[in-house]
């Protein structure tokens, strides 16, 4: 069967800009892939991104894009999603991005379940920046910004915060498995809520310690170890195993999914009526809201 | 001579029911056919402390909540103690019998006392002491020779039909107020011919709301701030029904940014705040000049710096908002002074932030935004222009979402529209919206596309200034003294101008701007 859209079809006319070998080529291919695997009409998709080396990511594809200010990309998609709940909204970023200075909005995206697919692209740096410490740096890590004792705080862990924050789809990617990650977007995409798709995508510029050797030596399936992914309390038990427990095994795959829970948009009243932009403007009972007044 | 309007003032405890007592009164006046405008004095705790409202009803249009008021209703000691001093002469004071006292040395001339035992009265027909505020009501329509019918009426509002019992309690509990003013020697007699026609009463927050809903606003995101609240609470009931998405976001960040993504979806979306989250909007609403997304953004100020004085009027926000974001970017400032321009102003908004694809600000302040002020019918048929969109063009090869046009405005396509696919840039980028500040920045070709962009968007205030309303001089023209003034402070300016004109014979005007642009070197006011 002939496919309508090509996977050219889907890329922009700028080269990414990224340092030969990032791990940030890895999850555009991914996400390029999973949306051609789809076949989603390049105008009804949306990506937002906030600022780093990873938001750039828009600019390479040929979709909608919005590329927002540093930490904000998941509120700007929000008001794209409830302007118009039609289009297919995708948020990249990084971890300083979305972990940092966003987390509170990256905590509040998920308890609503809002349909939107979040890929981050955790490389446990600040890149852009030329190499301070992230969220997600490992306690100890000497970066530009901790030179002298490294990190002395305690890593956030985005897979426990998603988890406990109301996620409906939790899932780590590695760039080093394109395959693997692409499908994980895919299955992000299509599923009904908020998914969160953690893509360790290695800074090779800034990041000597969690390279791809690293991981390839740490990661392992989830899926082939047999855990169960509608199982919240095993989902928490494998998230916690790395950076919190131990950091010789790395799981990677889907955590947790639920279909059960209603999105934001199936919730939100207002949205009965159909999608906002299609709705005709002004009042036809202005007398009736007068009233009121009188 | 009778008089031409009346002033009561309303004083207690906060959790008195001082403000609910006052709003009726307002009703009242309103359904009198008197021009009404009322003035809270509250503070941010919900018990204790002194809070108070002004109610002023006039037979020609009022421009203030007056000075002295006519009478005083008492609801606690700390009332009369600070307030039994300004009653007029020949006015009145309501104050329960039992535990309020006056002190007739503090009170001018021919001040009516009038002792209710306001709780013992009300407990005579429910065990709710809330309804001793309803007999002081009763005393103070009696006073004025208010219909009673709108007492009623009032009441019906506030309980409805759910609750014909309390209607009907609190009609009786009215009633033995004016019977107690009976007793003490009837009404003021003040004379005035009440013409019974209902004028509509609203608050500068209310009329904003409805000009927004006149204008087809679709998307609402806001952090509960007083005394912007308001809008919040009146569109999270009235939005949905329009079509409204209405959301209480977690903080002023993730309201203007998603206000941001809403109008870059295509909704004509708003957000409303204070100055403190008008800080916090500051960087997100820099991002939608930049990106050349509309939006409309609502300031209602209140007195600062920081936490500030939450509950009193303050014009201290003007520079926030003129100097809000880093670098430059067009906007425009609406600054309506009456609940009239609330609504057009406001309807305006939408068009002006679509046709030149920028933010403009709406600023108001707490004295118009939370105060009732009496208008006229207002005009739901307001113009609803969209601007240039690509896709009317047809033509989406090589779109270009960042055009230099002469007038700075480039075709605007939303997501959705088949083949006019871009991404919309914050950081500096060419037409194409490929970005300058990535690895083309070091081109010296790429600077000057730079200042091509920057001069561009700027460039749209050349229109903004053409399509908003100019400074009006109000007054003689050759006066000794020329106040000027926006927004807020056009009612008791007004009427400050007519008192010294009558009473000292100075000649006083003013210049007053509906609207403040932020004017680029070279322009002029004019
Ligand atoms: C408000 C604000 N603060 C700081 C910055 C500077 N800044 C740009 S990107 C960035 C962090 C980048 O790290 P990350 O989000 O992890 O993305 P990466 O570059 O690693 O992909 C910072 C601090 C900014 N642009 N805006
Ligand atoms: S600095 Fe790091 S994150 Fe940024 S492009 Fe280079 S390798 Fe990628």
């Amino acid at each position: 069967m002939k496919l309508e859209f090509e996977m050219d079809t889907y890329k922009s006319e700028i080269k990414p800009t990224w340092c030969p070998g990032c791990g940030d080529f890895a999850v555009l291919r991914a996400l390029q892939t999973a949306i051609h695997a789809l076949q989603l009409e390049p105008w009804n998709v949306v990506i937002v991104s906030g600022i780093g080396c990873s938001s750039n990511l828009p600019h390479f594809l040929s979709t909608y894009g919005f590329h927002a200010i540093h930490g904000r990309a998941l509120p700007v998609a929000e008001g794209v999603k409830l302007a118009n709940p039609e289009l297919q909204v995708i948020v990249t970023g990084g971890d300083g991005d979305g972990y940092g200075i966003g987390v509170g909005h990256f905590i509040h995206a998920m308890r609503r379940n809002i349909d939107i697919t979040y890929l981050v692209m955790n490389n446990q740096i600040y890149g852009l920046t030329t190499g301070q410490a992230s969220p997600t740096s490992e306690k100890g890590m000497k970066t530009k910004s901790t030179p002298i004792a490294g990190v002395i705080e305690n890593p956030v862990d985005p897979i426990s915060l998603a988890l406990a924050s109301g996620a409906t789809y939790v899932a780590r990617g590695f760039s080093g498995d394109v395959k693997g990650m692409s499908e994980l977007v895919k299955n992000g995409i299509t599923h009904h809520g908020f998914s969160l798709i953690d893509c360790m995508s290695p800074c090779v510029t800034y990041n000597k310690v969690n390279t791809y050797d690293f991981f390839r030596e740490r990661v392992y399936d989830l899926a082939k170890e047999g855990h169960d992914p509608s199982d919240m309390k095993a989902a928490f038990a494998k998230a916690i195993e790395w950076p919190f427990v131990q950091r010789d095994r790395i799981p990677l795959g889907l955590f947790y999914r639920t279909e059960d829970v209603p999105t934001y948009e199936d919730l939100e009243p207002a949205l009965k009526k159909g999608p906002p932009v299609h709705q005709p403007l002004g009042v036809t009972d202005a007398d009736a809201l007068l009233d009121e007044f009188l | 001579m009778s008089r031409r309007d009346i002033v009561a003032r309303i004083g207690g405890a906060a959790g008195d029911g001082v403000s609910s007592t006052a709003e009726s009164l307002a009703k009242i006046f309103a359904r009198s056919g008197l021009n009404t405008w009322t003035y809270s004095s509250y503070q941010s705790v919900i018990r204790g402390g002194h809070v108070w409202t002004q109610v002023r009803g006039g037979l020609d249009p009022v421009l203030s909540q007056g000075v002295d008021p006519d009478i005083v209703m008492c609801l606690n000691q700390q009332t009369m103690d600070v307030h039994q001093g300004d009653v007029v002469e020949g006015g009145a004071i309501v104050y329960d019998l039992d535990g309020t006292k006056p002190d007739p040395k503090k009170l001018r001339k021919n001040v009516r006392l009038i002792g209710i035992p306001l709780r013992k009265k009300a407990q005579t027909l429910s065990a709710n002491a809330l309804m001793r505020n309803t007999v002081a009501l009763g005393a103070v329509v009696r006073l004025f020779d208010l219909d009673f019918r709108h007492v009623e009426s009032a009441f019906r509002d506030i309980w409805g039909d759910k609750k014909p019992e309390i209607v009907e309690q609190n009609i009786q509990a009215a009633k033995l107020g004016a019977a107690g003013v009976d007793e003490a020697g009837g009404s003021l007699k003040y004379g005035l011919a009440y013409t019974n026609q209902a004028k509509y009463l609203m608050t500068g927050n209310e009329a904003l709301c409805l000009g927004a809903l006149a204008a087809g606003v679709k998307f609402l995101a806001q952090y509960p701030m007083t005394p912007a609240s308001s809008i919040l609470h009146w569109m999270a009931v009235h939005g949905p029904a329009h079509g409204v998405v209405v959301k209480q976001v977690e903080d002023e960040l993730a309201a203007m940014n998603m206000t941001v993504g809403a109008g870059f979806a295509g909704v004509r979306a708003m957000t409303a705040t204070s100055g403190g989250g008008f800080s916090l909007m500051v960087e997100a609403i820099g991002q939608a000049g930049m990106t050349e997304t509309p939006l409309v953004a609502v300031l209602v100020q209140r007195s600062g710096p920081s936490t500030g004085l939450p509950t009193k009027t303050e014009q201290g926000d003007l520079n926030l908002a003129l100097g809000a974001g880093q670098g430059d970017w067009p906007r425009a400032i609406l600054a309506p002074r009456n609940p009239e321009e609330c609504f057009s102003l406001t309807a305006q908004a939408f068009n002006l932030a679509e046709i030149y694809q920028t933010p403009i600000i709406v600023i108001s302040d707490l004295y118009l935004g939370e105060g009732y002020r009496t208008v006229d019918k207002l005009d739901f048929n307001v113009p609803i222009v969209r601007g240039m969109m690509a896709a009317d063009g047809g033509i989406s090869k090589e779109f270009r979402r960042y055009l230099i046009t002469e007038s700075g405005v480039s075709p605007r396509a939303i997501p959705g529209t088949k083949g006019f696919q871009h991404v919309a840039a914050t950081d500096e980028h060419m037409e194409s919206s490929e970005l300058i500040s990535d690895v083309l920045a070091g081109l010296p070709e790429h600077v000057e596309e730079r200042r091509k962009m920057h001069e561009k968007r700027m460039r749209k205030l050349v229109g903004l200034r053409k399509d908003t309303p100019r400074p009006e001089l109000w007054g003689p023209r050759n006066a000794d003294l020329t106040l000027i003034l926006w927004g807020s402070t056009w009612g008791p300016a007004h009427e400050a101008i007519l008192h010294v004109d009558e009473s000292d014979g100075v000649k006083v005007n003013s210049l007053e701007f509906p609207t403040v642009l932020a004017t680029s070197p070279g322009s002029s006011l004019a």
